[in-house]
């Protein structure tokens, strides 16, 4: 009575179904996942092209201008700032005059027309970040942004996804002891000074007089410090500002 | 006529292994075994499911505000409606897990249509919550994996439990149901003369041949399913009975909410069950194998738990005063026997507390009518007793400003309406395309029936072991 309709064959079909069914999932996951933390979906080190070639490694490093000469309210403000025509015309107006690759700021200059700089590090609406109280608790610029005195044209240093906000949210001391050596060096700087300090030292002594974990903030590799003495001298900052720790992970410290 | 009829076998008639095969392999290989009846129903299911499907897509577009949903009863029709269909599901796992492992053949002929309405059931309950977390398209977010945003769902909320709980009873279900159809599969692949049902048929019994290490195997699995499934009977309801018990809200949190929910899920269970296989075996004329036996102990079952049910109502009533909480006896005195929603209690009490009462009677065990109308009201009794515990409690609350009533919205009743149409669809589709009756297991029943067609008072037709 019974009357195969498949032949034999057909069971290594059904075997490779069956594996197909458990192996497919696992793999859309981890091509989802692999995908989702990748570049093109992060544009982590992607270039944004500019109205102006700026170049932040010829500005800061070569130049050395201070951060805080264009993103005037880093300090005081959530937000950084973004430097007006004026800013750069307190030099271009005297140097490079003539140079094509400054045609948009002077004529942004001429006809009162902001430049549209195209953003390059955005933040979903529901976060409210706040530059001032990170600089003021002592982060570097680099430690989010990467090595920008290296950057020629500016890309994003980190995804920013909130896995790694809460990397430092959840352990700041881990961040927060990278300073030990210029506070010895530097007695009497706060924090916020000290965050600034790093990239006078840096051309004062080059990258090779750098210690480990000041060398790690330069390139842009720092991901927290778990060495005894950072940790101690990052608690003790932790201390003295009165973080407190327990609330900093709450979801309304960041989505109020 | 009914004295005679409590005395109906499992099977009756003179039935060979081949008229079962006929009476039910009939109505899937034979078109014109259904009739227009049978297309009038779907039309009717298929017009509820795209009420359903216009509810859901009107949802998305305007979000959860149009339902009645509002703070303080952010849980409103989605729950209540949510805590019911997954309770009709219960009755299903009993009947194929709980009773085939205490070897209670009379299941045979209703487990299969009845794991059938537990994963329907299952469905149309999963929808609600899913719909409910206002962004349905991040539902992902309720499982734990390591994700970009550095976060785990919490794991002591018994919300996370319930999706676990729900998850695994689906996917235990599907499996089970699968599983079990494989040698009717099989038979009908057998049987059939349509190419492309043959060919169906084919693929869907994994090229079963019926020898005896098949049926080892079959056996092993079937038997490792159900000791799977069996607690899910009563962890499932459990667990979503603490997402009430587990609060602090006056009427949710009390220590009897796990026995009572599952007692209550098998109650309304039973019912659905009752209510589905009186038209069925007489339109479908399969009165010789799901008999006036099966729904008399069907009854029985749910008159059982109806019990606990109404021992439910009492502890509860109990608690609240003796519990010394005036929040408590406030919910009791103002919501639930008295106040704008008090209709709804009394109605509990009447649906699930006092009609279920005439299945003492013998002959109200058997009479397809009296089970009908009993089977509805529990239905609604089972509905109305989400009701009394969700808005109701939450409109009756610690806060003054808790003191507001709660209205549902015409989406509300149409996702209610939507998802009862979108059950009735699949179950009409089951009827037409799967053997509702589970072939092999009747034929198995039939077998250890053999010379024994007579019912002896007080002895048991059949040597169960």
């Amino acid at each position: 009575m019974s009357s195969q309709v498949f032949r034999p064959r057909a069971n290594s079909i059904a075997h490779m179904t069956i594996i197909a069914i458990a192996v497919l999932p696992l793999t859309v996951g981890l091509a989802i996942a692999s995908l989702s933390r990748s570049p093109a979906n992060t544009k982590v080190n992607v270039a944004k092209n500019q109205p102006v070639p700026f170049s932040h490694q010829h500005h800061t490093w070569e130049l050395g201008i201070d951060c805080r000469y264009c993103h005037t309210s880093v300090e005081k403000s959530s937000f950084a700032g973004i430097p007006p025509t004026e800013t750069c015309m307190s030099c271009h107006s005297q140097i490079w005059t003539n140079s094509p690759l400054l045609q948009p700021i002077h004529d942004s200059w001429d006809t009162g027309t902001p430049i549209k700089w195209n953003k390059v590090n955005k933040l979903p609406d529901f976060v409210f970040f706040n530059h001032s109280i990170h600089v003021n608790r002592g982060l570097n610029c680099n430690t989010c942004h990467g090595p920008m005195q290296d950057e020629h044209i500016t890309a994003k240093g980190n995804a920013f996804q909130m896995s790694w906000c809460l990397d430092c949210h959840r352990a700041p001391d881990r961040y927060l002891g990278w300073n030990k050596d210029i506070a010895k060096e530097n007695p009497g700087l706060t924090p916020r000074e000290m965050a600034f300090k790093l990239y006078w030292k840096l051309q004062e002594k080059g990258k090779g007089d750098l210690s480990q974990v000041e060398t790690e903030l330069i390139n842009g590799h720092f991901m927290g410090s778990d060495h005894a003495e950072d940790r101690e001298a990052g608690k003790e900052i932790v201390a003295k500002l009165g973080i407190k720790v327990q609330q900093l992970a709450d979801c309304s410290v960041c989505h109020r | 006529m009914a004295d005679k009829r409590i005395n109906d076998l499992f099977i009756t008639g003179d039935q060979t292994y081949a008229t079962i095969d006929q009476s039910v392999g009939r109505l899937v290989l034979d078109p014109k075994a259904h009739t227009t009846n049978w297309f009038k129903w779907l039309v009717v299911g298929v017009m509820g499911t795209g009420l359903m499907m216009f509810s859901i897509a009107w949802l998305l577009f305007q979000g959860t505000g149009i339902w009645g949903n509002n703070v303080p009863a952010a849980w409103g029709f989605d729950i209540v409606n949510f805590v019911w269909w997954i309770g009709i599901g219960h009755a299903g796992t009993l009947i194929s897990a709980i009773l085939l492992l205490l070897r209670q053949q009379w299941r045979n002929s209703i487990n299969r249509f009845s794991e059938a309405m537990t994963i329907f059931a299952v469905m149309c309950a999963g929808l609600f919550p899913l719909l409910h977390t206002g962004r349905p398209w991040n539902d992902f977010w309720l499982f734990p994996y390591p994700n970009i945003l550095g976060m785990w769902p919490q794991f002591r909320s018994p919300l996370l439990w319930d999706v676990f709980a729900v998850s695994t009873y689906f996917s235990v279900s599907l499996v089970f149901w699968f599983v079990g159809l494989i040698p009717d599969f099989a038979n009908l692949r057998d049987r059939s003369t349509n190419k492309y049902g043959k060919l169906a048929f084919a693929l869907l019994a994994l090229g079963w041949r019926g020898s005896n290490q098949h049926w080892h195997r079959y056996e092993q699995m079937y038997y490792l399913l159900a000791g799977l499934s069996a607690p899910l009977v009563l962890s499932v309801h459990s667990i979503v009975s603490f997402d009430f018990a587990i609060s602090i809200v006056p009427g949710w949190n009390v220590t009897v909410f796990p026995p009572y929910f599952v007692a209550g899920a098998v109650f309304a269970g039973f019912a659905m069950v009752i209510i589905w296989a009186i038209p069925l075996r007489k339109y479908y004329k399969l009165e010789h194998l799901i008999t006036n036996r099966h729904l008399d102990w069907m009854a029985k079952i749910t008159l059982a738990t109806g019990l606990i049910v109404c021992y439910g109502y009492f502890l509860e009533v109990f608690f609240q005063w003796y519990s010394g909480n005036p929040y408590e006896f406030r919910l009791l005195t103002n919501t639930r026997f008295s106040g704008m929603y008090a209709k709804f209690y009394w109605a509990l009490i009447v649906c699930n507390g006092i009609i279920p009462q005439i299945f003492w009677w013998n002959k109200a065990r058997t009479n397809v009518w009296s089970l009908m109308i009993v089977s509805i009201a529990v239905s609604i009794g089972m509905w109305l007793e989400r009701f009394v515990i969700i808005p109701m409690s939450l409109t009756s609350n610690y806060l003054p400003s808790s003191n507001k009533p709660y209205y549902p919205s015409f989406w509300d009743f149409g996702m209610f309406a939507g998802t009862l149409g979108f059950f009735t669809m699949l179950m009409i589709l089951f009827i037409r395309f799967l053997p509702m009756i589970n072939i092999f297991e009747v034929k198995d029943l039939l077998y250890k029936f053999q010379g024994k067609k007579e019912y002896v008072e007080g002895q048991l037709p059949v040597e169960m072991n």
